[in-house]
C-alpha cells in the first residue's frame, strides 16, 4: 500500500485488505467452479443433463455464510471510522474555508494560510464551511475526506503519527479548475509548530479569496463574479 | 388496437414482410408492432453507444499527459458530462428493458403485443425527444453542460453553461421510462397466456417485472427533482443554493432516491437475460428458480434504501452513515444469491459454449468484480478514502459495462437469429469478446488502482506520479474500442449476408424459441397453453415438436 500518515490510514488499510483477500477468495471460487463445470459438464463429455430444480440446504448455506462475512465487513469498516469522529474533544481547531479554486486554512490566533499546518502529537478538527459550490477536502494519506458546504458546518479529524508533507486534493467536482485545488498539508513536530505559528514561516503567502486568479477563458468565472 | 389485429396473408408472414397501413419509413416510425418498436430503440441505441464511446475515447486520450493533451478543460469537463448523461439516460437505463423487453416480453409470455401498444409508440417518441434535445443543447450560445451526470447543487445552479435543456431531456426521458413501465407491469398481470402463472414465468419476465415497478415508483422522484432544479435557475426559488437559504444535501438525496434504485433498473433485466441464456447452453433447469425470481424482487425493494451510500462524505450525520452503510451489505446478499444459482445451474449440466453463454461467462467474472469491490465501497472506513476517486469510477464500469453492456451484447447475439433469421460468424465474435475482456482489464483494472492511490474522478489534471498508469488504461480503451468495433462489424455482415437461421437454433425452451425467426406480426398462430415450467428440459421434446 502507499504511505499512510496516521494510526487510522493504517487500520483503513487493514480493512481493505480484509475485504480484498476475502473477495479474491470469492472471485476466485466462483470462476473457478465456473470454467471445471464448462469443461467438465460441455455437451461432448455430458451429453444429457441432469434436472436439478434446486436444493433448500445449498440456497440456506449461500445466504448465511455471506450475511456473517458482509456483517464482518461492515462492523470493521464502521468501528474505526466512528471512533476517529467521534472523539475529537480537546482537539486543535483549525477553520477551513473552500472557494473556486482553492483553501484557506486560519489558526485559531489569526494566522491565515493556503497551506495546512498541523501539529504532530495533538488531534486537529478541521471545522470546515465552503464560500460557493461544493468542494471536499481529500487527504489520500489519512484516508480521509468530507465535503465543505457552504452555510453548514463539517468537520475532519486528523491524528497524525509521523511528520512530513502530505497531498490535499478537492474531490467533489467544482468546475472548471476543480483539478488544480491541490495543497499541502505540513505535520510538524509540536515545537516547530508552535515556532511556526507566532512567527510564521518566511516563505508563507497569505493569499485570499480576492486575490486568486481567475482563468481568463472562463464564462463561468464571470458568472460566478456577478 | 389498430392495424396489429389485421390478419396476416398467410401464417409464416413475418413482421418484416407485413404490409400494414404504412409502408416504408412510416411502416417503422407508425407501426403499434412491440417488435418493430423494439427493433427502433436498440436502433436508437446502438447509435448513442457509439456517440458515449467516442466521448470516452477522447476523454482517455486526453489523459495521456497531465495537462493539456487534445483539449482544454471546459471541454474535457463538457465531455465526461455527457459521457455520463448519454450512456446512463439514453443507453443502459433503457438498454434492455425498452429494447430486448419491447421484442420479447409479449412473445415469452404467450401474448401477440403488450397491453398498450399505442402507448408504447408514444414512450419511443418520448425517448427519441429526449435523446435529441440533449444532443442539441450542444450547440446553444451557453456551451455543453458542465455538471458530472449527477447535476450537484449549488455548481448546476450556478454555472453559465446549458443546464435547462438537459435537464428537460432527462425529465422527458423518464416519461418514456414510466410509460414502459406502466405497460410493462399491465402486461404481465393481463396478458399471459393460459396455463403460465408467476412462477412459470421466464426470469427474464421476473426481471423485467421487478423493474417496471422501481421505474414507477422511483423515476417521479427524478423528475420533480429535475423540475425543482429548473424552478430554482429561471426564478431564483431558494430550494438547493445555500446562497439562497436552500440545502445542497437536500438535492442530494432528492437525486439519489432516484438514482441508486436506477441502478437496479440497470442490472436486473440483464440479470434477467443471464437467467435466460444458462439454462439454454446447459440444457438444464434453472437452479433455484424460486431464488433467482424473489431476490430481483428483495433487490428491488432494498435497493430503494441503501442511497445515502453515494453521501458517507457529504455532511449527512453520523448515524445515517452507518445506517446506510449497514443497509448497503444487506442488498449484496441477493445479488450473491443469483450468482451461486447461475454457477449452480451449469453443474451436471450439458454445456456448449456458444457465443452468448461466453458473454454470460465474461459477465459472471466482470460483475463479480463489480459486485465485490460494491463492498469495499459499502464499508465506511474504505469509502470515505475511495469516494469520488477512480475507485469509484471502475467500480460502477464493472458492474454497469462489465455487467449490463455485456449482457445486453450477450443478448444481442443470444436473440440475434430469432430477431433477424440471420446468423452472424460465431468464430469472429468470440475473438471480438476476447479483446473486449482484454482491454476492458487494461482500462478498468488500472482505475481501481490510481483510485486506491488517491486519484479523484472528474480530473482533467493530474499529479506525474500517475502517468504511466493512465497511458496503460488509455492504450487499454484503443484495445477495447477495436473489440467493439469488431463485433458490431461482425454482427452488421451478419444482418446483411449471414445463412439463414432456423427457429430454434441454441435448443431454447421458452416460447419465443417455439414461433418462426422472425416471428409473425401476432407472433403466434395460436395462443399456446403452458404446461411446464420455463426451463424444464425434461419436457423439453414435448414443448418443441411443433419446431421446425
Amino acid at each position: 500500500m502507499f504511505e499512510t500518515a496516521s494510526d487510522y490510514a493504517q487500520n483503513v488499510d487493514f480493512v481493505m485488505l480484509l475485504i480484498v483477500g476475502i473477495s479474491v477468495v470469492l472471485l476466485l471460487g466462483i470462476t473457478i467452479a465456473m470454467i471445471y463445470f464448462v469443461i467438465r459438464y460441455s455437451r461432448k463429455r455430458n451429453p444429457v443433463a441432469k434436472q436439478i430444480h434446486g436444493h433448500v440446504l445449498l440456497e440456506i448455506i449461500w445466504i448465511v455464510i455471506p450475511t456473517i462475512i458482509v456483517m464482518i465487513m461492515f462492523w470493521y469498516g464502521y468501528e474505526g471510522y466512528q471512533r476517529l469522529r467521534a472523539d475529537s474533544e480537546g482537539a486543535y481547531e483549525v477553520k477551513v474555508f473552500s472557494f473556486m479554486w482553492g483553501w484557506n486554512f486560519e489558526y485559531p490566533n489569526g494566522k491565515k494560510t493556503d497551506t495546512l499546518y498541523i501539529p504532530l502529537s495533538q488531534k486537529t478538527k478541521l471545522v470546515m464551511t465552503s464560500r460557493d459550490v461544493l468542494h471536499s477536502l481529500y487527504i489520500p494519506a489519512f484516508r480521509l475526506k468530507e465535503d465543505l458546504i457552504a452555510g453548514k458546518s463539517t468537520f475532519i479529524v486528523l491524528e497524525p503519527s509521523k511528520t512530513g508533507s502530505f497531498d490535499i486534493a478537492c474531490a467533489e467536482y467544482c468546475g472548471l479548475n476543480h483539478s488544480r485545488m491541490y495543497t499541502k498539508l505540513h505535520v510538524l513536530e509540536d515545537s516547530e509548530f508552535d515556532k511556526w505559528l507566532k512567527i510564521g514561516m518566511p516563505d508563507e503567502e497569505i493569499k485570499d479569496e480576492t486575490e486568486t486568479d481567475t482563468p481568463q477563458d472562463s464564462v463561468k468565472a464571470e458568472v460566478l463574479a456577478k | 388496437m389498430s392495424d396489429s389485429t389485421v390478419n396476416t396473408n398467410g401464417d409464416y408472414v413475418n413482421f418484416y414482410q407485413y404490409k400494414g397501413k404504412h409502408s416504408g419509413i412510416l411502416g417503422w416510425l407508425l407501426s403499434v408492432d412491440h417488435k418493430r418498436i423494439g427493433l427502433l430503440y436498440l436502433g436508437s441505441m446502438v447509435l448513442f453507444f457509439l456517440v458515449g464511446m467516442t466521448l470516452g475515447f477522447f476523454m482517455r486520450l486526453e489523459m495521456w499527459n497531465p495537462g493539456q493533451d487534445v483539449m482544454g478543460p471546459q471541454t474535457y469537463n463538457a465531455l465526461f458530462t455527457l459521457h455520463g448523461i448519454i450512456m446512463i439516460f439514453l443507453v443502459i437505463i433503457p438498454g434492455i428493458p425498452a429494447g430486448f423487453g419491447n421484442f420479447f416480453l409479449p412473445i415469452q409470455i404467450g401474448a401477440e403485443d403488450v397491453s398498450f401498444p399505442r402507448l408504447n409508440l408514444l414512450s419511443w417518441y418520448l425517448y427519441t425527444i429526449g435523446g435529441l434535445l440533449a444532443v442539441a443543447s450542444l450547440f446553444l450560445s451557453g456551451g455543453p453542460i458542465d455538471t458530472g451526470w449527477t447535476f450537484y447543487a449549488p455548481y448546476s445552479l450556478r454555472t453559465g453553461t446549458e443546464v435547462i435543456m438537459p435537464l428537460m431531456a432527462a425529465f422527458i426521458l423518464g416519461f418514456s421510462s414510466i410509460l414502459t413501465g406502466v405497460n410493462f407491469v399491465t402486461t404481465v398481470h393481463r396478458l399471459r397466456a393460459p396455463g403460465m402463472t408467476f412462477f412459470k414465468m421466464p426470469l427474464f419476465i421476473w426481471a423485467l417485472y421487478s423493474t417496471a415497478w422501481i421505474q414507477i415508483i422511483g423515476t417521479p422522484i427524478i423528475g420533480i427533482t429535475i423540475l425543482l432544479v429548473i424552478v430554482e435557475r429561471l426564478f431564483g426559488v431558494g430550494l438547493f443554493d445555500p446562497a439562497m437559504g436552500g440545502d445542497p444535501i437536500l438535492f442530494q438525496h432528492l437525486f439519489w432516491i432516484y438514482s441508486h434504485p436506477a441502478v437496479y433498473i440497470m442490472i436486473l433485466p440483464a440479470m434477467g437475460v443471464v437467467s435466460e441464456i444458462i439454462p439454454t447452453f446447459s440444457r438444464k433447469t434453472i437452479f433455484g428458480y424460486g431464488a433467482i425470481a424473489v431476490s430481483s424482487i428483495a433487490i428491488a425493494f432494498v435497493g430503494t434504501l441503501v442511497w445515502g451510500h453515494h453521501m458517507f462524505t457529504s455532511g449527512m450525520s453520523d448515524e445515517s452513515r452507518w445506517v446506510y452503510s449497514f443497509l448497503t451489505f444487506i442488498v449484496a446478499l441477493p445479488s450473491g444469491v443469483k450468482i451461486f444459482n447461475w454457477v449452480a445451474t451449469m453443474y451436471k449440466g450439458s454445456i456448449k459454449a456458444e457465443t452468448p453463454f461466453l458473454y454470460v461467462m465474461a459477465f459472471i467474472f466482470l460483475f463479480s468484480i463489480g459486485g465485490l469491490t460494491g463492498l469495499v465501497l459499502g464499508s465506511l472506513a474504505t469509502d470515505v478514502h475511495l469516494h469520488d476517486t477512480y475507485f469509484v469510477v471502475a467500480h460502477f464500469h464493472y458492474v454497469m459495462f462489465g455487467g449490463t453492456i455485456f449482457i445486453f451484447f450477450a443478448a444481442l447475439h443470444y436473440w440475434f437469429p430469432k430477431m433477424f433469421g440471420k446468423m452472424y460468424n460465431t468464430k469472429i465474435a468470440n475473438i471480438a469478446l476476447a479483446i473486449m475482456v482484454v482491454g476492458f482489464n487494461m482500462l478498468y483494472f488500472t482505475f481501481f488502482i490510481l483510485g486506491y492511490l488517491g486519484m479523484p474522478r472528474r480530473y482533467y489534471d493530474y499529479l506525474p506520479e500517475f502517468q504511466g498508469m493512465h497511458q496503460f488504461a488509455t492504450v487499454g480503451s484503443w484495445v477495447l474500442i477495436a473489440g467493439i468495433l469488431l463485433m458490431f462489424t461482425n454482427l452488421f455482415l451478419g444482418l446483411k449476408n449471414g445463412k439463414k437461421a432456423g427457429n430454434n437454433p441454441w435448443g431454447g425452451m421458452t416460447l419465443e424459441w417455439t414461433v418462426p425467426s422472425p416471428p409473425p406480426l401476432l407472433n403466434f398462430k395460436k395462443i399456446p397453453t403452458v404446461k411446464y415450467g420455463p426451463y424444464e428440459y425434461e419436457h423439453y421434446d414435448e414443448v418443441t415438436k411443433n419446431v421446425n
